[in-house]
């Protein structure tokens, strides 16, 4: 019994103590420095952050290199599963790209059918030349609400022409000269377009104030027109094409008048977009 | 004479492999990842460290071993010292093997070695979780455990084969 604890003994003192061939320090001393090295690094010690950051140095720009040869492998690996994949995807691919055809013809045709209805019902328009005018003159008069713009009958400008600032409807051409027109605007006392207002679908009349917002007229009184709606061009009279956006329902007004908020600053026009709507020949 | 020499130069070599391995080894941190096994993950460091703790202990070092465990600290993220002690540990329960064994096998050896890394391991869940609040998942160091145990039979081989028919050494059996 007293042998074999002997032994024991013996042996461990062995393995902690014992120095091997080449080896500088025992296992024990190395155990010893690596709890000095965890208690200190807890500590926050200087030294040892100073030999954690320069370990990190080497240890992150070595494992960079090192890791080149098993990113080689895990690439291949990669692609290689890629590739088995490939024929499950085709597949998937496939049956996904004859759904997408049935939908696109499907689209194809609703397209198609729209613009033969609107042929039937003769309210397919297209633009026909545009021209861009500078803004000659606008007055700002309190009765009279135009502009005069530096495009006329030279330019083939014609009476009932549309004015738009970018996609906003602003007038129409009421006056045509030789180097210059007018443009009656929507604000004008005398302007009166027939509009839709979105989403409701109601048609009405917008009509000009002289100031700088619109009326909603000619409507059913008790019609619910709910706030923040759109109103649209409705293209009935094929002036306008349907669907030109000119404003919104001003939600602030406390009278019975439904006042529209025009989408274009009117009194701040510097130059409009000229044309006119014709009928598609192409039918 | 030169062929000799040669010969010599191309050992010496050869006999750098277990320690240029063990360097790759902390730099990279073998997990194979990329394969999406959920539960397998070993310790490539233990294997070695330990089968050349026991079997040919002056070609790895102790103090290459401590420097490799800190440079697995840096790479893995624990606190710095905790690696090297657990590979010393593992050189400490290699050696006193050798120092106890008479007649190496390797049933015994790996079921030593299962001992060992069950207690490193049970050491560094303890130091890690308890001292420095580090989060672990018990499932995964079993996992690791079970596979660092069951790879020493295949890795064991692998390194006796090196040792015996490329370096030419006898003594590791």
């Amino acid at each position: 019994m007293e042998t074999s604890r002997d032994d024991f003994v013996i042996a461990i003192r062995s393995a902690f103590l014992k120095k091997g061939t080449q080896q500088r320090f025992s296992l024990l001393s190395l155990i010893f420095f690596s709890i000095i090295f965890l208690i200190l690094g807890s500590l926050n010690f200087k030294a040892i952050n100073y030999v954690k950051i320069a370990i990190k140095e080497i240890a992150y720009r070595s494992s960079f290199v090192v890791s080149v040869p098993e990113n080689l492998l895990k690439d291949s690996y990669l692609k290689i599963q890629n590739h088995k994949n490939l024929y499950k995807e085709n597949e998937k691919n496939k049956s996904e790209l004859v759904k997408l055809k049935a939908k696109d013809l499907l689209n194809d045709f609703i397209i198609l059918e729209n613009k033969r209805l609107k042929d039937i019902v003769d309210d397919y328009l297209v633009e026909s030349n545009t021209m861009f005018a500078k803004v000659l003159s606008d007055k700002g008069s309190p009765f009279l609400k135009s502009i005069i713009i530096n495009r006329g009958s030279k330019h083939g400008i014609s009476l009932g022409m549309v004015a738009m600032d970018e996609e906003y409807l602003v007038g129409k051409i009421t006056e045509v000269n030789y180097l210059s027109s007018r443009v009656l605007l929507l604000s004008d006392l005398n302007s009166k377009i027939p509009v839709t207002i979105e989403p409701d679908g109601l048609l009405s009349i917008l009509s000009g104030t002289g100031k700088d917002y619109g009326i909603i007229q000619y409507s059913r009184t008790n019609e619910e027109i709910s706030t923040q709606s759109i109103v649209y061009t409705s293209g009935t009279g094929g002036l306008f094409k349907a669907g030109i956006p000119v404003g919104k329902i001003n939600s602030n007004f406390v009278s019975d008048e439904r006042r529209v908020q025009f989408f274009s600053d009117i009194s701040q026009l510097k130059f409009v977009k000229i044309f006119s709507y014709i009928k598609n020949e192409n039918k | 004479m030169t062929e000799l020499r040669k010969k010599n130069f191309i050992i010496k070599i050869l006999s750098k492999i277990p320690l240029i391995i063990l360097f790759l080894s902390v730099l990279n941190d073998y997990d194979f990842n990329y394969l999406n096994l959920k539960y397998f993950s070993f310790n490539f460091s233990y294997i070695l460290i330990f089968y050349y703790s026991l079997k040919k202990s002056e070609s790895l070092g102790y103090t290459y071993i401590f420097i490799a465990g800190l440079f697995n600290d840096v790479v893995v993220g624990t606190p710095i010292g905790l690696s090297s002690l657990m590979y010393l540990i593992l050189c400490v329960a290699a050696s006193y093997l050798r120092n106890i064994t008479l007649r190496p096998n390797l049933i015994k050896d790996s079921i030593f070695f299962l001992i060992t890394i069950l207690l490193i391991n049970s050491l560094l869940f303890i130091a890690l979780k308890l001292i420095f609040n580090y989060e672990l998942n018990y499932l995964d160091e079993i996992t690791n455990i079970t596979f660092t145990f069951l790879l020493y039979f295949l890795f064991s081989n692998i390194f006796d084969f090196f040792e015996h028919y490329l370096l030419g050494n006898n003594n590791v059996r």
